[in-house]
């Protein structure tokens, strides 16, 4: 397999500018002729969805929630960060650049973050014009606040419902070229199959979910946005419908995946309560901008907290970390939390949790103004778990919140198979091994709104494309294969739930691949999680029928394939024998404990490519090169 | 408190279930045993459901996503209320700790003519979109905005619009109305972009064809009884209603003057 990536030469600057002249336009007069499959409707899918409609192309929309405005983005809690620089502190396109380069451990291409940096200003414009309502100051203008790995206030925010906020904006978009016609929404429908012909990705196959009906979809380019797999590990603080399974058909299909194994861990959220958890919560990062973490000094200390003065608290990420304090990077924080917690000074059920305390800032800045900026956040932690953080220390612990890796794609964003584009979370391309607070929302709608306009076009206007329609025998195969699999998976009637399956896999994955990994457990886990996928295709329990709405078969079909990606992640740990951002191998350490990378080996990005059932995937490298920034051990002291 | 482990609980569920739309539909009782009261009432539900696999039966269907209160895609009728006994709390977020050891809980689906229902506690509400795509945006196509501080924003009316922003199109509001009416959910998005400068040029004709549409849909009319406001998770204020409706006059007052096209702006 070839991986190019397309790359503009010339200057990192200009290089965007250079590609936006030299790439092919379709006329305005034939876009209608096109048209174009969404399959997602979060950040990315709809803000796609909506700016290709606005353009001329016949666009078909897909999502499985119910409607399009319920895509997880909607749960993103902090802000968006752009390099405005309206608070003169510094900040410009370049730092933005090598913020989000140093956050992901230098494990990003240069092209693509430096295009993202310089269309982030462009978002904040577009979304204050749809309305959607960001924190302003007295005098009108917009507000800023500082989110982790910046030290410049470039975060924009709308209460702690920023993603909310931004999907409303987007999905108001889309439900105007909706109304208008431009878009056939398909909500209730999961994509269970990639359709490709003549070498090229042509449709998709899907499933009503009300209905049980198998369908077909054609089209000239397909667009997945369909998030991230972060539910691999059961628990996580993604939607529960929140699943791989349109990136991974792609991937059975010939599109490269690229870096699995960098999985994000939130060191904000709310710990586990019991046996019967079924998701977590995050508390956003901003909280960090306020509250200070911190655990007893003494080992198994079972005082409340407020017995525990002050002299006996340690503050540990504003005692390692003086220059970032509490707002050092996620995968930092998250580390730092499971070390204090493994040495026995955790806090909470099991002394899995720190503590987050707001004590100070009250006194600094009063109830009402922590109430004014946090609210929310604060309510919700109290709902979930009976507990007052305006008198008693939240407890957070990390949990699986993002993931890095996703389909391989080229700098305009199309993954190995051509047609088949990917957006947002779904693919790989922009932070590297580890992605700083604000910037998901800032990538999930540059990549939309601003990128997937014109590389579409310029794929349309470049390819010839066969005349292909539904009739074509690829998609009588793809339906008979997606058949087959309902059928397969009703037949079987076995003892266990599909809930039972997924709690263990969930298991084996925190355990071995989690916050830290190593060469005996991922081995482990490499042993572990075929002989489940095996029981999993004897033994699971599926009632009802196909043609029904059936939530069990829904959930049955996304666990077989987070049962295949997660051997993928596991091997892709064990092949990078490095640490670098989210990926922390415990061989590969500093003598204090920080991620140490292997730039001489390991600067590739690792796109993996399906080799047929039951076959080891193919281990396919992008170098990565750095000419704008020099690669330096990340420091965060 | 989380995670201290406080005492379990027996319940026994009166439970809607309803094959699919054509159905009839009838209450099954069922019990919950050694329920956590750290559980949320979806992970009671989801205890009920493993158990009922078990013995052959088909899982309660219900709807539900993020599970932290944002997504608005979960809401079913507890024990007569929509989402349940706390207030400002969808029933994502409800936890156990609300209910008693013994207690009767009767769960049901969104009741409305505009919201069919598809499976048990499953229903259709692709009547908020239709409502949505009728005129709740602002006409902007992707690019060629001003910059963002081109415009200043007065912070009151941003945080009054935000206060409306936030509602999260759950159907509450419609479930708890005698008249289920979709007054409030429509009104807050009429007054999110009505109290900003940017939804000024499209007021009157965003509040009339929301409105239109609202009607067409078969939800009923308000009558301020207030229900809608109560059940709110996000606590959206009937003022919004008002406000609404001020716009909604004011636009049939200037009548044919106010384009009936929306959208094309």
């Amino acid at each position: 397999m070839e991986l190019r990536s397309n790359i503009p030469d010339g200057p990192i600057e200009k290089k965007w500018d250079k590609h936006r002249a030299d790439i092919k336009l379709v006329n305005p007069a034939n876009k209608r002729k096109y048209k174009v499959i969404v399959v997602g409707s979060g950040l990315a899918g709809a803000s796609a969805a909506a700016s290709l409609a606005e353009l001329g192309y016949q666009v078909s929309c897909f999502c499985y929630q119910d409607s399009p405005r319920r895509a997880h983005s909607i749960a993103a809690q902090g802000g968006i960060n752009a390099a405005k620089n309206y608070q003169n502190d510094g900040d410009s396109v370049f730092r933005l650049f090598y913020d989000t380069v140093k956050g992901g451990d230098f494990r990003a291409r240069e092209g693509n973050v430096y295009r993202l940096a310089q269309l982030s200003v462009n978002i904040i414009d577009q979304c204050v014009a749809q309305g959607v309502p960001f924190a302003r100051e007295y005098g009108g203008l917009l507000a800023n606040r500082s989110f982790g790995g910046a030290q410049v206030s470039r975060t924009f925010y709308a209460r702690g419902q920023t993603g909310q906020q931004l999907l409303l904006g987007a999905y108001q978009a889309l439900e105007r070229q909706i109304g208008l016609g431009k878009v056939k929404m398909h909500p209730r429908h999961e994509m269970l199959e990639l359709v490709v012909a003549h070498g090229k990705a042509r449709g998709i196959v899907t499933r009503n979910m009300v209905t049980g009906k198998i369908e077909s979809h054609a089209a000239d380019a397909v667009i997945l946005a369909t998030g991230g797999y972060g539910n691999v590990f059961y628990l996580s603080t993604n939607a529960k419908g929140c699943n791989t399974t349109a990136i991974w058909r792609a991937y059975k299909k010939g599109a490269a995946f690229a870096n699995p194994c960098y999985t994000q861990i939130h060191p904000t959220c709310i710990p586990v309560s019991g046996d019967h958890q079924s998701k977590l919560t995050l508390m956003s990062e901003s909280l960090r901008n306020d509250g200070r973490i911190w655990v007893p000094k003494k080992k198994g200390d079972a005082r409340p907290p407020h017995q525990i003065p002050e002299d006996e608290r340690d503050y540990y990420l504003e005692r390692k970390y003086p220059a970032y304090g509490n707002l050092c990077p996620r995968d930092i924080a998250s580390r730092a939390a499971k070390q204090v917690c493994d040495e026995g000074r955790g806090v909470g059920p099991g002394g899995l949790g720190v503590y987050l305390d707001f004590a100070d800032a009250i006194k600094r800045l009063g109830e009402t103004v922590i109430r004014e900026k946090y609210g929310n956040l604060i309510d919700m932690y109290e709902r979930i778990t009976g507990e007052n953080p305006y008198k008693v220390p939240m407890r957070i612990y990390p949990a699986i919140h993002y993931t890095m890796g996703g389909l391989w794609v080229d700098y305009n964003l199309m993954t190995t198979i051509p047609g088949l584009h990917c957006l947002g979370e779904a693919n790989f391309s922009d932070h590297g091994a580890n992605r700083l607070g604000a910037s998901a929302l800032m990538q999930g709608l540059a990549d939309g709104y601003f990128v997937i306009p014109y590389t579409v076009g310029h794929y349309i206007a470049s390819t010839s494309l066969e005349k292909v329609d539904t009739s074509h025998e690829a998609f009588r195969e793809a339906e008979a294969e997606v058949s087959g699999r309902m059928k397969t998976l009703l037949g079987i009637k076995g003892k266990r739930t599909v809930d039972s399956f997924h709690r263990e896999l969930g298991k084996i994955m925190w355990e071995y691949c989690g916050m830290a990994r190593n060469q005996t457990g991922l081995q482990l886990a490499l042993n572990k999680i075929p002989s489940l996928r095996e029981e999993f295709w004897k033994n699971v329990n599926i009632l009802g029928e196909n043609e029904s709405l059936n939530q069990s078969l829904e959930k049955a079909g996304r666990v077989a394939d987070f049962l295949e990606l997660g051997e993928l992640t596991c091997l892709d740990a064990l092949e990078r024998n490095e640490s670098c951002g989210g990926h922390f191998r415990e061989e590969y350490q500093t003598p204090d404990g920080e991620a140490k990378r292997d730039d001489d080996k390991y600067a590739y990005v690792a796109a993996w490519e399906y080799a047929g059932p039951d076959k080891r995937p193919i281990l396919n490298k992008e170098p990565l090169q750095f000419e704008n920034i020099h690669l330096a051990q990340r420091s965060y002291k | 408190m989380s995670g201290t482990g406080g005492k379990l609980m027996n319940l026994t569920l009166k439970v809607w279930r309803q094959k699919n739309a054509k159905d009839g539909g009838r209450f099954v009782t069922y019990e919950a045993k050694a329920i956590s009261p750290d559980m949320s009432f979806l992970e009671m539900l989801d205890v009920v459901n493993e158990g009922l696999i078990g013995r052959g039966e088909e899982p309660i269907a219900f709807d539900h996503d993020c599970r932290e209160g944002i997504c608005g895609t979960c809401g079913m009728m507890i024990n007569g209320v929509a989402h349940g006994p706390r207030r400002a709390t969808t029933a994502c977020q409800l936890h156990m700790r609300s209910f008693q050891d013994g207690d009767s809980i009767t769960i049901e689906p969104w009741r409305a003519a505009a919201f069919p229902v598809l499976r048990d506690l499953v229903v259709d509400r692709g009547s908020f979109d239709r409502i949505v795509a009728a005129g709740g945006f602002v006409s902007v196509n992707t690019g060629g905005t001003p910059d963002g501080n081109a415009l200043p924003v007065p912070k009151d009316a941003s945080d009054q619009a935000m206060d409306a922003a936030a509602c999260i199109g759950c159907g509450a509001c419609v479930a708890a109305c005698p008249n289920a009416s979709a007054a409030l959910f429509t009104a807050a998005k009429v007054s999110h972009l009505g109290l900003l400068p940017q939804g000024q040029p499209e007021r009157l004709r965003r509040a009339r064809n929301m409105v239109a549409q609202m009607d067409a849909e078969g939800f009923g009319s308000c009558t301020s009884h207030g229900e809608c406001e109560a059940v709110c998770p996000k606590e959206i204020s009937l003022d919004f209603i008002a406000r609404m409706n001020r716009d909604y006059i004011w636009a049939s007052a200037q009548g044919e003057r106010v384009s009936k096209a929306g959208g094309e702006g």
